[in-house]
């Protein structure tokens, strides 16, 4: 380690005529990647983001937009031309973070390429005046050459970077480096944020989701088709054929309740096929399907009513209509409609007012009094259903949209549907005469649930950046930079151009980054330097 | 039975910090020549030194209240020492019975106290009150800034017992994951960490705005505060300590167990929002401090504005907002 290093430093470069935009340009460029602006563009970045907690959001929630240009017929337009709805994505949103990306580019690879010049440099030479420094320490006596003495003081600077440099007036010095860590640690942060960044875009690409019910049952098994879904989404590199193919069919699904009717835990047993092959899994809430190329997360449950239509000419239709809780102990609505019964086998024709529908409400434990109109536990302790009957046209053939959640209000405002009598409350294997000698029956439950199916390719992307990122984080918060410097002096009769033997050892500390600490460390590294016996 | 223990233990909690709060405040209000008085006058290089990072040489274990009565105060016996030292002792009584309170209340629940949003400040000022007890340990200087912080306690700790007390029940089936567990842990941590830091932030503004001559009311709390280059250093490691943990419990951890449960890593729900939100502005703290053309009472003011974004998602979301964390349901 005794290279005696002579670092030339390049000629300037002759000056050129300054060109206007180019100057502009750049000073544009030192302005961007200025701390001050990054620090701009972080409170901005946080400002931003306030309206989208303050506001309903289209990706979170597209029914509370709705309410809210309900409630809102004025504002909301204007909010909505704005982005104020989508702020995550809104143009002014994404300005903001892709300047502050631009800033850190501009930032880092500057630091990047001047820590790489760091990490191969070697310490710089000790300052002339090394009292000068924050740190310093006296000159001492020591009973060794110069060159030994400087040697032990290298090997005794252990975590260092040292170099050992002879000079031309006989003394040597020992300049040292630790702590690159700090640098090391805070580039990798920051470029694992752009990894992260770069791992979200590509998510959004790539990945794809898609929402639904699935009634327990082989006959409402489905499989992974775009048309299967009740919502989608595809990112946009996605195409409808890309989706991996499966089937899944739920077997039977699991609750268990404390006494009060919280839930304690969930389990749906499915059976997957994929590729001819039929596998039986189980999942839960926390605890996803995991697919090849997708995963099956389980959202919500509840009851599917039965309900068993015999029209007056002894047709039987069977209904599995999930109804959709309205509390958390299970008190469900739903709607069944039977628009194909009552037709006379003779004539083929279906008189008028010969369809029937039926609003509902379920309770898997009913109150044992009247009313019944809640659940007292989300458990079937004592599953009835109230029903409440309509008879007439339900104008399905004309073509509007029914929703299988809700009576065509329409026909009913029209006069066109009419209740008839009281609602029913039926148990178990209980039917309901009607009036036209049809009778509905409710023939028990089945389980649902709500699925999400997704896929996000750029996931372990996303773990291994973050990942990264702290560790550079944790790297660059706890690293502390600083350099020692020695010199080592003949003294005595060397000095005088005697036998070499006695030296003066001075030494002086500087910490490159706020470290209060380094006043201790600095005592004990010149303490050991002293203490280290040359070899 | 151990739920009617833990609530019991919740009062004498907030008693005893209040009670802490009053004999600090005690001591602040007549101690010019205590130990508030000498530490406000003692020489700022001095201090800088004391507040040094600890490697300390095997830094001993004493309890709060030994620390104050050691090495704090030898040979101080005015009244107003007296009342310092009466104040760590209560705040060591409020410390032991914020403990019973999570630990009974943990026992009655039979799991984890971070069930909803009354456990969860539970535990976070408990955390934030042991990290205040340490940093008591190590530098028992600061005991009178004890009057701030007992002062959050009693705050937050009496608004959890007010608008959100929930009786004892079992965890929702969505935060049966060990995620949740690292998730919640690390968030609490790092939240009280940061309510043991916005502490020192304060007093580092208005101590040098005493230095600067101003003489109207909440600067003359900084008369007597420690020299504002300490309070700045200790602002700066509770925030450099802190920072890490948030960014693994809310933004790594948090986002795995969203995964796992809803499917989704990220979704914007009004809590991440404010996560993120709140790490931002952290990040905008610490850069702000290593930016030297950036004064630092503006840094401290990024600070004490990130403090108040974890307020706004402890209280503002959990109370004002539907989301999907369905542990922020307050009772
Ligand atoms: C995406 C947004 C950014 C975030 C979240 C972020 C976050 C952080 C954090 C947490 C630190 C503290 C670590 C430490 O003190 O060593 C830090 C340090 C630093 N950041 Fe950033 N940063 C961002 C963008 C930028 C940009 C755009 C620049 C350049 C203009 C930049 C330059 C620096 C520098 C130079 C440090 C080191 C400070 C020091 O000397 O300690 N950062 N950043």
């Amino acid at each position: 380690m005794t290279a005696v290093d002579e670092r030339v430093e390049p000629a300037p470069a002759p000056p050129r005529r300054p060109n206007r935009l180019l100057a502009s340009l750049r000073n544009g460029w030192r302005q961007l990647t200025s701390m001050r602006t990054a620090l701009v563009l972080l409170f901005l970045l946080a400002l931003a983001a306030i309206p989208g907690s303050l506001l309903p959001q289209r990706g979170v929630n597209r029914e509370n937009v709705g309410e809210y240009y309900a409630a809102h017929p004025d504002l909301a337009p204007t909010l909505d031309r704005l982005g104020f709805f989508e702020v995550y994505a809104s143009p002014w949103f994404s300005a903001i973070y892709l300047l502050l990306f631009t800033s850190l580019i501009g930032c880092v690879l500057p630091r990047l390429a001047e820590h790489v010049r760091a990490l191969r440099s070697v310490p710089p030479d000790a300052p002339r005046n090394l009292a000068r420094l924050p740190q310093h320490a006296a000159p001492a006596a020591s009973d060794a050459a110069p060159a030994d003495a400087a040697a032990a003081i290298a090997r005794s600077l252990r975590g260092f970077r040292t170099r050992v440099r002879e000079h031309a007036d006989g003394s040597w010095t020992v300049g040292a480096e630790k702590g690159y860590a700090k640098e090391t640690g805070n580039l990798l942060f920051h470029v694992a944020l752009l990894a992260v960044l770069v791992g979200v875009g590509f998510g959004s690409w790539y990945g794809w989701h898609g929402n639904r019910l699935v009634v327990a049952g082989a006959d409402k098994a489905f499989c992974n088709t775009l048309q299967q879904y009740d919502e989608s989404g595809l990112g946009a590199r996605v195409q409808p054929a890309d989706l991996p193919p499966f089937c899944v069919q739920l077997d039977t699904f699991d609750a268990t309740w404390t006494e009060d009717g919280q839930p304690t835990s969930f389990r749906a047993d499915v059976t997957v096929e994929s590729g001819g092959a039929a596998e039986q899994r189980s999942f839960s809430v926390n605890d996803p399907l995991r697919l090849d190329g997708a995963s099956v997360y389980l959202l919500g449950n509840g009851y599917a009513p039965i309900l068993r239509f015999t029209d007056r000419y002894g047709q039987q239709l069977t209904r599995v209509v999930p109804f959709l809780p309205t509390d958390s102990l299970q008190t469900a609505e739903g709607v069944a409609m039977f628009a194909d019964v009552n037709v006379d086998p003779a004539t083929g024709r279906q008189p008028a007012d010969a369809q029937w529908a039926f609003e509902g409400l379920y309770m898997p434990t009913v109150r044992s009094q009247p009313p019944f109109t809640s659940s007292t536990y989300p458990g079937e302790r004592d599953p009835a259903v109230m029903l409440f009957a309509y008879r007439g046209d339900l104008g399905l053939e004309v073509g509007n949209p029914a929703s299988v959640y809700q009576l065509p209000r329409g026909q009913i405002d029209r006069g066109k549907l009419k209740p008839v009598g009281e609602g029913r409350l039926l148990r178990p294997g209980e039917a309901w005469q009607l009036a036209d000698g049809s009778r509905i029956e409710f023939a028990g439950t089945r389980r649902w649930i709500t699925v999400s199916v997704r896929a996000n390719p750029a996931q372990s992307l996303l773990l291994v950046g973050s990942v990264a990122g702290l560790a550079g984080l944790m790297l660059s918060l706890a690293g502390r930079r600083r350099r020692v410097f020695f010199r080592v002096t003949p003294a005595g009769p060397a000095a005088a151009g005697g036998p070499a033997g006695v030296s003066l050892i001075e030494a002086g500390g500087l910490p490159r980054t706020d470290y209060p600490g380094f006043a201790d460390e600095f005592d004990r590294l010149v303490a050991a330097a002293r203490a280290e016996r040359p070899e | 039975m151990m739920e009617e223990l833990s609530n019991q233990l919740l009062v004498v909690t907030v008693l005893a910090y209040l009670a802490a709060m009053i004999g600090h405040a005690a001591e602040y209000a007549f101690g010019t020549r205590s130990h508030v008085g000498r530490a406000a006058l003692r020489p700022e290089a001095e201090l800088a030194y004391a507040g040094a990072p600890a490697t300390p040489p095997a830094a001993p274990v004493v309890s709060p209240v030994a620390a104050a009565a050691g090495p704090a105060a030898p040979r101080d016996t005015t009244g107003a020492a007296w009342a310092g030292r009466a104040a760590v002792a209560l705040y060591a009584v409020g410390v032991a019975a914020h403990t019973g309170t999570v630990v009974t209340r943990g026992l009655a629940a039979g799991r984890l106290t971070w069930g909803n949003m009354y456990e969860y400040i539970l535990t976070a000022t408990l955390i934030a009150a042991v990290v205040w007890a340490g940093v008591l340990v190590r530098r028992p200087a600061l005991r009178h800034l004890g009057l701030y912080v007992s002062l959050v306690l009693v705050v937050l700790i009496g608004a959890a017992g007010m608008v959100a007390y929930t009786p004892v029940g079992p965890l929702v089936p969505a935060l049966d994951s060990y995620w949740f567990v690292i998730h919640v842990a690390a968030v609490m941590i790092s939240s009280g960490i940061f309510l043991v830091g916005v502490v020192p932030a304060t007093m580092y503004l208005l101590r040098t705005g005493y230095d600067n001559g101003k003489r109207s009311f909440p600067y003359t709390l900084g008369r007597r505060a420690p020299a504002a280059a300490l309070l700045e250093r200790l602002t700066f490691r509770m925030h450099a300590f802190a920072f890490p943990i948030w960014t693994f419990g809310a933004l790594i951890a948090g986002p795995i167990w969203a995964e796992a449960s809803w499917g989704r890593y990220w979704g914007w729900d009004p809590k991440e929002v404010w996560a993120f939100i709140s790490w931002v502005v952290y990040a905008g703290y610490l850069h702000a401090r290593a930016t030297p053309s950036v004064k630092r009472t503006t840094a401290m003011w990024i600070a004490i504005a990130g403090f108040v974004t974890m307020l706004m998602n402890l209280f503002g979301v959990n109370l004002f907002f539907e989301g999907l964390h369905s542990y922020a349901d307050a009772g």
